[in-house]
């Protein structure tokens, strides 16, 4: 991105740019932004508002983008319930322990590949670079896994996803443009491949995996269907995606009768609504990522363009 | 060590080994290291990538879940018989397409344009807070979008507020936007836009930085406005990128996802918003009817892959080597 930022330079100087079509221009321009910035994050800031609103003042409807009856009993609530907490527990787990075996073993596999002596090197790739064309689907995805036992199981969570080959992809091409001499000194000085890998390889594609963390992390934690298709029995195994999408779709189908309810108690007394809780978890369940995702843009943003051009 | 990588030199300068399967074995035990770093991981890779494939079988059987493989009965194509004259299927088959379709053309076209007015941003900071932003929908799941989209959408949503502010409608006259089964195609290219424009605009974004700024100059000369050079520079600049990507997206026409319809779509506009996954979902692990399932995931992905393979070497042939 930087590039882009110095390439408009020379244009500056010119008298061409002071004209008056160049100012429409870059009117029209700066207005279309904003508006798209604006349908981007209002969404967001009126779910917040709503979720620091007091629950009986939110069913009167007309709040926008501040609360107005600010109040923190929407979160209280959610977090006194049992199983938004274990919810959020297993989502926290689950995106703590999927990312590091990702990251861990992407590159492991990924510098295996990208050593030219490894007799195996093509077959693995290939087999790898396969499974992005053919996939069994559902019904033989959920066979296998009732069939090893995973059903009502964490590490179904983990397992099928540990590598994708996206990742491995990304990580190989970085791999190989690190100068072959620091593996040989490294190997001169006795040490084994995973010594290699470990010490000096791995330290070197923290870039890379900065990137292939965040995007395992926004996956796992984003996750719901697996845990609908295969954990959807054992509440003590839900994630808080999973218990947002029980909500929405209990409000989708039933929603005038819940706002009927909602009416029918009197408003001073209620604290919590549908609505506030639904509200309250969507932005719990959204939060964590919209604040990671910023610190690593330098990151993903060159991931993204090595994945994307170079495969 | 050193032995190591001396073997694999001359080895690859002696084709003709003697003993090819004995100098294998060799070598495999002299990279036992690098052996047990991946094997271990190809073994997971055919566990859970390859076996599943297997299970492709079950779409030519008479499924008895009871039965071991060798007593099921075998019923040829006749699956794939029933699948075709199935009117569900066949709607679900033109719910996809039309809705990769519609992502397709809507995706491109959003996100080249809003890589061209990024780039015509001067004003750094500015640039950098529009793009920070426009990757933010990219990073919450389809859940908590849905459950946006949907108070967006609702009778006292923001939509529907300003429709009566600008006199569109009148009050008592709210749309219930995700009830009307014929706008749904629309409502889920328009929250795929929403949510991935951003995200989208940073292989472009890539591209333009290597265009050649020489060529801004020159064009400035000849008296070219910023409209102008957007067209005639721009986006020739980037146009073997956008040439890739669009024969590569051709590739996913019947990958039109699973989760916005799955999350967005209703009784009211089921019509519109079922395609495949879902009938695989409705048919497979709802009704049980498995071959029937197995045999609408299969045909999906055998049509992918004979699209993929053919974009592929489309564009190979086209001079693009991005592609596996």
């Amino acid at each position: 991105m930087a590039n882009s930022a110095s390439a408009p330079k020379p244009r500056r100087l010119s008298r061409r740019d002071s004209s008056l079509g160049d100012k429409i221009f870059d009117i029209c321009n700066y207005v279309l932004l904003t508006c798209l910035m604006i349908v981007t994050l209002y969404p967001f800031l009126n779910t917040l508002a709503v979720s620091l609103n007091a629950a009986s003042d939110s069913i009167k409807g007309g709040i926008h983008l501040l609360p107005r009856d600010f109040s923190l009993e929407n979160y209280k609530y959610v977090f006194r319930e049992n199983t938004i907490f274990t919810a959020t527990t297993i989502s926290v787990l689950r995106t703590v322990i999927g990312t590091i075996v990702t990251v861990f073993a992407s590159a492991m596999v990924a510098y295996t590949i990208s050593r030219p002596e490894y007799v195996l090197r093509k077959f693995i790739t290939i087999a790898f670079i396969i499974t992005m064309y053919i996939n069994g689907g559902l019904i033989p995805n959920y066979l296998l896994i009732r069939d090893l036992g995973l059903i009502n199981n964490f590490w179904v969570y983990i397992l099928p996803g540990i590598i994708g080959v996206f990742n491995l992809i990304i990580i190989r091409s970085f791999i190989e443009q690190l100068p072959e001499s620091v593996i040989e000194s490294a190997r001169i000085d006795g040490a084994g491949d995973f010594r290699t890998f470990f010490n000096i390889v791995f330290p070197l594609c923290l870039p890379v995996l900065a990137t292939v963390a965040l995007f395992t992390a926004v996956y796992q934690w984003n996750s719901w269907f697996d845990v609908f298709l295969y954990n959807s029995s054992n509440v003590e195994l839900s994630t808080l995606q999973y218990e947002l999408q029980k909500i929405l779709q209990n409000s989708n189908t039933t929603s005038s009768a819940e706002s009927a309810f909602a009416n029918s108690v009197n408003g001073s007394a209620i604290k919590v609504s549908p609505l506030s809780i639904r509200a309250t978890m969507t932005i719990v369940a959204a939060v964590p990522m919209i604040i990671i995702y910023p610190f690593l843009q330098k990151y993903f943003v060159k991931g993204m363009t090595v994945g994307g051009v170079k495969g | 060590m050193e032995k190591n990588t001396a073997l694999a030199a001359s080895s690859m300068t002696l084709k003709p080994q003697p003993t090819g399967l004995r100098l294998f074995f060799k070598r495999l035990v002299q990279q036992r290291m690098l052996v047990l770093m991946s094997v271990p991981f190809v073994v997971w890779l055919f566990i859970f990538k390859y076996v599943p494939v297997w299970g492709w079988t079950i779409a030519f059987q008479d499924y008895q879940p009871a039965l071991p493989f060798k007593d099921q009965e075998w019923v040829g194509f006749h699956h794939f018989n029933a699948l075709f004259s199935e009117d569900r299927f066949l709607i679900a088959l033109r719910n996809t397409l039309a809705m990769s379709g519609i992502n397709l053309v809507l995706g491109f076209v959003t996100a080249i344009t809003l890589a061209l007015l990024l780039n015509e941003v001067r004003k750094v900071a500015f640039k950098r807070v529009v793009q920070t932003v426009s990757y933010l929908p990219h990073f919450i799941s389809w859940v908590v979008a849905a459950g946006i989209i949907q108070t967006t959408l609702a009778p006292d949503g923001i939509i529907n507020e300003l429709l009566k502010w600008f006199g569109v409608i009148d009050k008592g006259q709210e749309y219930l936007f995700l009830g009307k089964a014929e706008w749904f195609w629309g409502i889920f290219g328009a929250s795929s836009v929403w949510k991935d424009v951003g995200w989208n605009t940073i292989v472009y974004l890539a591209a333009i930085t290597s265009i050649d700024p020489a060529q801004y100059e020159a064009a400035e000369m000849d008296g070219a406005g910023r409209l102008r050079r957007m067209w005639y520079i721009t986006l020739p600049g980037i146009r073997p990128v956008i040439i890739v990507l669009l024969i590569m997206n051709i590739g996913y026409l019947l990958e039109s996802g699973f989760e916005p319809q799955y999350l967005l779509g209703n009784g009211m506009n089921v019509d519109y918003s079922e395609n495949i996954d879902i009938f695989v979902l409705k048919y497979g692990l709802q009704q049980f009817n498995f071959p029937l399932a197995t045999a609408a995931g299969m045909f999906k992905t055998v049509v992918s892959f004979v699209l993929l393979f053919s974009a592929n070497h489309l564009a190979k042939r086209m001079g693009q080597d991005r592609l596996f």
